[in-house]
């Protein structure tokens, strides 16, 4: 049994501007149907003001809860005040969530991020287009493949919640939460937002060409190969130039449809952690 | 919220029947002596564990009570049945189980799988029946031990033991099948001497003795190392002084449990078949995650597709109805149930899958109101859904 604040309860029982906005000036999405919770959310803008929002959700009572508080919480702000709106606020508002619900409120600012990058305000256009470029650059880092979790969408977690340990960036983000793969990467994550990452780049011996050949196949063979074969799926080197490493892929995920996009980020952390961090998986036919 | 409590969640835990309290009372008033004490006054409490033990006997029909061993719970059974035969085995590094396996089976399998064990997990298909093809083809002269359970806890999916076991003994003689018997005591009849389970396990508080008891089945045939080492209580094959009071409410447990097998098989499925109808019937986004597959008679477990099961169950709560989900939100876990994933059932449907589980205490009206009921709370969340597209299409075709 969750303990859920009555706020929450109120919440899921009763939940405010249900809907969708059909001429809505922005739309965001986060979650999806396969990893069990959704949000969409329609936003109505005028003049920099939010003056009308609604949600959809597929979720749990706290995901409902979450997604209803956010739609209060925005009508009314302008555009500007509703960007600096994060996850705790969302949480905080709530009267807290259980820490292993943590990840119910980060789907409600992903999805608000989602809907705003998506939202040009005219006068300020260009820094729109900054927003959404940069962002977009770094959201293609998956980390967790299981749950399509992004490195960005971790490091933002880390940075609002103060997060230190695997767990809680799971309770947060989902991430690590089902096959468990990415725990090493999550936890590289946070070394290198606390800055330990220092030391073990010092440390890390400096390949020749040829040693780094010989890793990238042994860490292919011995490591990813046997992991994608567990699920079904497997690797085949076909090369490597300077970083470029190609590769032939079959994969099988548990849940998730963009598996093969996960999969070559999957192979890529693991390649960049073990082997440099400039590396590059190219996937061929 | 409500002062009403309808208890559909039978396959967790059940309700302790009166008169399994009535006879656990006096050891735990005045009968308080330890059995292995050497005067009279321990007499009744060793005659309580004796009178239990034939009464397990016969609930499961062994050859003989000294093939019963008590433990705490059905974890304990089958902790200590996998490892027991294990140690007496060494020699052998083959192990088989199933993907549905209850965890107390499966992730002992999965650490003893990191120890260096073998081991091969048979799948299911979608109605939750077990892959006996692959079972048949996976048994070897290595295989040391099968566990399979006698039926599912989130499905209520029968495995036919009689089979399992004859596919075993066929391949390899000397392999050993312990049976997960948890999800069956006092539903159907168990019968291990039929059925050819070399070891099976029970758990009281499934059929209405408390929790913190249960039994393990060992055949005569079947040595095992104790996984509870110290004095020479239960032959030695499990440690510790006797739970006087649990032994023999588990012993009338069995008694009550046996008389009421009819029952079960008659009214409890008359009552499961009219809710699993009511709301196959009326609600239009509900689907049977087992098909037509043979079932215990308290069971069944329904998907709502583009729904939660978390949300569902909380709805449910609020107007006093108890049952389980198989979604991921529910447990802590962030995957949905291994059950319904091994099955294959749909990913719409898996998250906003529920489990109802029905008991010889369960009424007429208690299922005339949950099904009254089932399907407000299903459009109150269907309005969430961000997929109402496919909502409508399922609604036009089912025609509601």
């Amino acid at each position: 049994m969750w303990d859920y604040s009555e706020k929450v309860m109120d919440h899921y029982r009763n939940p405010r501007n249900v809907g969708k906005i059909d001429d809505a000036d922005a739309v965001g999405n986060a979650g999806s149907l396969t990893c069990g919770d959704q949000l969409k959310i329609y936003l109505k803008i005028k003049d920099g003001i939010v003056t009308d929002a609604k949600f959809q959700t597929f979720g749990c009572g706290s995901a409902v809860a979450s997604s209803s508080i956010l739609t209060e919480m925005i009508i009314g702000k302008s555009v500007e005040d509703v960007r600096k709106i994060t996850n705790k606020d969302i949480a905080d508002e709530l009267g807290g969530l259980p820490p292993e619900k943590m990840h119910c409120s980060v789907m409600g600012y992903e999805a608000l991020e989602d809907a705003l990058k998506g939202y040009v305000d005219k006068d300020d256009l260009n820094q729109a287009l900054n927003v959404v470029n940069g962002k977009s650059e770094i959201k293609e880092k998956i980390v967790c493949t299981c749950f399509g979790v992004t490195e960005n969408v971790i490091w933002e977690a880390i940075k609002l919640n103060g997060l230190t340990t695997v767990e809680e960036v799971t309770n947060y983000t989902k991430a690590g939460g089902a096959c468990g793969k990415c725990k090493s990467a999550i936890q590289d994550i946070i070394d290198t937002y606390y800055h330990k990452e220092k030391k073990v780049k010092e440390e890390a011996p400096v390949l020749s060409p040829a040693q780094k050949i010989l890793k990238i196949n042994n860490i292919i063979e011995n490591q990813i190969s046997p992991e994608l074969q567990k699920d079904g799926g497997d690797i085949t080197l076909v090369d490597i130039v300077d970083n470029k490493v190609s590769v032939r892929l079959r994969g099988r995920c548990s849940g998730c449809r963009n598996s093969n996009l996960t999969l070559k980020a999957f192979v890529e952390t693991t390649l960049k952690n073990a082997v440099d961090k400039n590396i590059e998986v190219i996937e061929v036919n | 919220m409500s002062d009403r409590l309808i208890y559909l969640d039978n396959n967790a835990t059940t309700q302790v029947d009166e008169q399994v309290l009535e006879e656990m009372l006096p050891y735990l008033k005045g009968e308080y002596a330890n059995p292995s004490s050497m005067y009279t006054f321990a007499k009744k409490s060793s005659n309580a564990i004796k009178e239990a033990r034939v009464k397990v006997k016969e609930f499961v029909n062994a050859e003989s009570e000294r093939e019963i061993i008590f433990t705490s719970c059905g974890t304990e059974s089958a902790n200590t049945a996998i490892r027991g035969v294990l140690s007496m085995n060494k020699d052998k590094r083959h192990i088989i189980t199933t993907k549905v396996e209850h965890p107390c089976v499966l992730n002992v399998y999965k650490s003893l799988e990191k120890q260096g064990y073998n081991v091969d997990y048979i799948g299911v298909n979608s109605n939750g029946e077990l892959d006996l093809e692959e079972l048949s083809n996976k048994v070897n002269g290595d295989t040391a031990l099968v566990s399979v359970m006698y039926a599912n806890n989130e499905t209520g999916v029968i495995n036919p033991i009689d089979k399992v076991s004859e596919i075993i003994k066929s391949k390899n003689k000397n392999t050993k099948l312990y049976v997960d018997a948890v999800q069956v005591a006092g539903k159907i009849p168990i019968d291990v001497q039929a059925c050819g389970a070399d070891m099976l396990g029970i758990s009281g508080h499934k059929f209405h003795a408390p929790k913190g008891v249960g039994a393990l089945y060992v055949n005569s045939k079947t040595i095992i190392t104790p996984l509870i080492i110290g004095g020479h209580q239960e032959k030695g094959k499990r440690a510790g002084t006797e739970n006087v009071p649990y032994i023999a409410g588990l012993g009338k447990a069995c008694e009550i449990a046996q008389e009421n097998l009819h029952y079960e098989a008659t009214e409890v499925k008359r009552l499961r078949d009219k809710l699993e109808q009511g709301i196959l019937k009326n609600i239009f986004n509900a689907r049977l995650n087992t098909g037509v597959a043979n079932r215990v008679p308290n069971t069944t477990n329904i998907g709502f597709e583009y729904v939660e099961g978390e949300l569902i169950l909380l709805h449910m709560s609020d107007l006093g109805i108890c049952a389980s989900s198989g979604s991921a939100c529910t447990s802590g876990s962030l995957e949905p149930s291994h059950v319904l994933r091994a099955m294959n059932v749909p990913f719409t449907a898996i998250h906003g899958s529920i489990r109802f589980s029905l008991s010889k205490y369960t009424t007429e009206k208690d299922i005339d109101y949950v099904n009254s009921v089932m399907p407000e709370i299903i459009e109150k969340i269907v309005k969430l859904s961000p997929y109402q597209d496919e909502l409508a299409e399922l609604r036009r075709r089912k025609g509601v």
